[in-house]
């Protein structure tokens, strides 16, 4: 039953826009798939070294900007000499977005990974804001505060096949729930490689790791790496869904979705940030049809109080940990979860 | 087999180690006996590349491995066995000793070894699917043990290996360390609980605020009258 959970849930949600009616809730879906994405990213950073980075968002709105720069085109002076750079097809944009915030994420693992802990959560967030900033302020490229409309829907297609392009929300649904389905492919061989268990490692026990020859820069970085990237083609499928983005994708509150998602559903573990997402991405669409909108938020946040207090390591964890006590089958638990068994540690 | 001169480690400011020197002979198992803070510890950590080294070498099998990487040191064949928190609690106790060989490839040797480790320590076998968190604190101790010697070491360190262990679990780790260099493996041991450590060394050091104070086989300690009075409690005894 377990195996099949996975297949279960994506004939699930490939059939949902086949009868759902509702496409103000079909939008929903598609924004909370894009977070989802997001936080899964954050959680290799969060959930398996350990590292909070509370800029993540960073990553999202850089893969944002560079994929609606490169598919509108942009003309810029950058000391004297005129850039210009003619429109590429969408589907380039997205690949350049994740490109480019991979690097970011290279940059920002070199350079933050030196501290870990609380420096390593303050450089984040004042990588966040830098970025923020220029996004803001230089308006040549990025229009600033006037936001960047226009920015086409993806295309898909090849020559032989001819062009379609993505303007409706099933189409753009199908796109994100591929993107997750590929995203979780990525990352569960990741997590189960001899990368996943130096990651593991790190975050356990960094002294006992570093004794056993794990390079711990050389790992928090590649896991910085994979997370800005995938964060930026989060990013670069949210900007050509909605088709506008302004600097507000910088959002700290972005981070913070993306946090609880990862947080509630169970970090460090491959399922968590896809139901923490689901739960906080769905969450208000769902109060608001029921309660006024000052009940929304509030039910919201006791939502997320409730899951923290109640199941601390998270909504899968427990599920996991439940599922294990009733079939007795204890050996079949992969130890990958963060879940604090009271073990003797002397 | 393992050299080292005129070490000398800082902690930013702090002098850990002020320039010791200490030779560990091939299939012979040397003790560092010392007073918390004294730099046992650190001697370790530098020499398994964990804390540069500010000045002094260290040599392993005649080559100068000052300033290589850990991993490169523990591809040489030094095995650390830190102190403290000893496994990684969330792995099961086959994760945790694959974690050991984690700069190997060679699948094959890998689990050959793996079948040797479960010879020697059958409670491990046993248990090898449970997570390593849950073990007791001797299962703990071996499996840690265990750990280090999936790399095929040359020389293995243990940092305190008596640290928070019951008295026969003591014993035992100390019969299984024993039986480690008996088997041709070389061995440099920290060690608090000085008396049992000093007992089965062949040579022994003392490290007293980051300087060598005295050396020699582990009688020749047993029997020095500060020894006697500062490590073994022998003073007390007498009054």
């Amino acid at each position: 039953m377990k195996r099949f959970l996975p297949y279960i849930a994506v004939a699930f949600f490939a059939s949902v826009p086949l009868w759902l009616q509702d496409q103000y809730f079909l939008h929903t879906l598609v924004v909370s798939g894009i977070f989802m994405l997001a936080a899964m990213s954050l959680n290799l950073l969060l959930g398996y070294t350990g590292q909070l980075s509370l800029g993540h968002v960073a990553f999202f709105g850089i893969g944002a900007y560079v994929s609606a720069l490169t598919s509108l085109g942009f003309s810029v002076s950058i000391f004297g000499f005129q850039i210009t750079h003619e429109p590429w097809p969408p589907v380039v944009g997205v690949i350049l977005g994740t490109l480019v915030a991979g690097i970011c994420g290279y940059l920002i693992g070199k350079l933050a990974f030196r501290v870990r802990g609380a420096y390593f959560v303050i450089v984040s967030i004042s990588f966040a804001e830098v970025v923020r900033l220029v996004a803001l302020n230089w308006v040549e490229l990025t229009n600033g505060p006037l936001a960047l409309p226009g920015i086409p829907p993806l295309t898909i297609g090849f020559e032989w096949t001819g062009y379609a392009t993505l303007w409706g929300k099933a189409q753009n649904y199908y796109v994100v729930l591929v993107a997750i389905i590929i995203a979780y492919v990525i990352i569960k061989r990741l997590v189960y490689s001899p990368f996943g268990r130096a990651m593991i490692a790190l975050r356990e026990n960094e002294t006992l790791a570093m004794s056993v020859g794990i390079s711990v820069t050389k790992y928090l970085v590649l896991a910085a790496i994979f997370a800005g990237a995938m964060a930026g083609t989060a990013g670069g499928l949210y900007a050509h869904y909605i088709q506008i983005i302004d600097p507000m994708v910088f959002m700290f509150l972005n981070t913070v979705t993306m946090v609880i998602m990862v947080i509630t559903g169970g970090k460090g573990t491959l399922a968590g940030p896809l139901v923490g997402g689901l739960i906080f991405g769905l969450a208000p669409v769902v109060l608001r049809s029921y309660v006024g909108p000052e009940l929304q938020w509030i039910l919201y946040g006791l939502l997320m109080i409730l899951i923290v207090f109640v199941l601390p390591d998270g909504i899968v964890p427990a599920i996991e940990r439940w599922f294990g006590r009733s079939s007795g089958n204890a050996d079949d638990q992969r130890p990958l979860t963060l879940e604090t068994s009271k073990a003797p540690q002397s | 087999m393992l050299e080292i001169r005129n070490l000398v480690c800082r902690y930013g400011k702090v002098t850990a180690l002020k320039g010791i020197s200490l030779t560990v002979p091939e299939k012979q198992l040397v003790v560092l006996v010392g007073a918390n803070g004294a730099g046992k510890s650190t001697t370790l950590r530098a020499i398994s590349g964990l804390v540069p080294a500010a000045s002094g070498g260290i040599f392993f099998c005649g080559q100068e491995i000052t300033g290589m990487s850990a991993s490169r040191i523990l591809s040489l064949g030094i095995a650390h066995c830190p102190e403290g928190r000893r496994v990684f609690p969330h792995m099961t106790v086959l994760e945790n000793l694959e974690m050991g060989c984690y700069l190997r490839s060679d699948g094959k040797e890998i689990s050959s070894d793996l079948d040797r480790i479960f010879s020697l320590f059958p409670r491990l076998a046993e248990r090898r699917k449970q997570v390593a968190g849950t073990l007791s604190g001797g299962e703990q101790q071996m499996l840690a043990i265990g750990r280090a010697m999936m790399s095929r070491p040359k020389l293995i360190m243990f940092d305190e290996p008596s640290l928070g262990l019951a008295p026969n679990i003591v014993e035992q780790t100390f019969a299984i360390i024993q039986s480690i260099r008996e088997s041709g493996t070389t061995v440099l041991m920290v060690e608090q609980n000085a008396y049992a450590a000093l007992d089965m060394c062949n040579y022994a050091y003392l490290l007293e605020a980051g300087s060598m104070v005295l050396e020699g086989p582990g009688e020749k300690l047993i029997n020095d009258p500060h020894v006697r009075e500062a490590y073994l409690g022998a003073g007390l005894a007498h009054a």
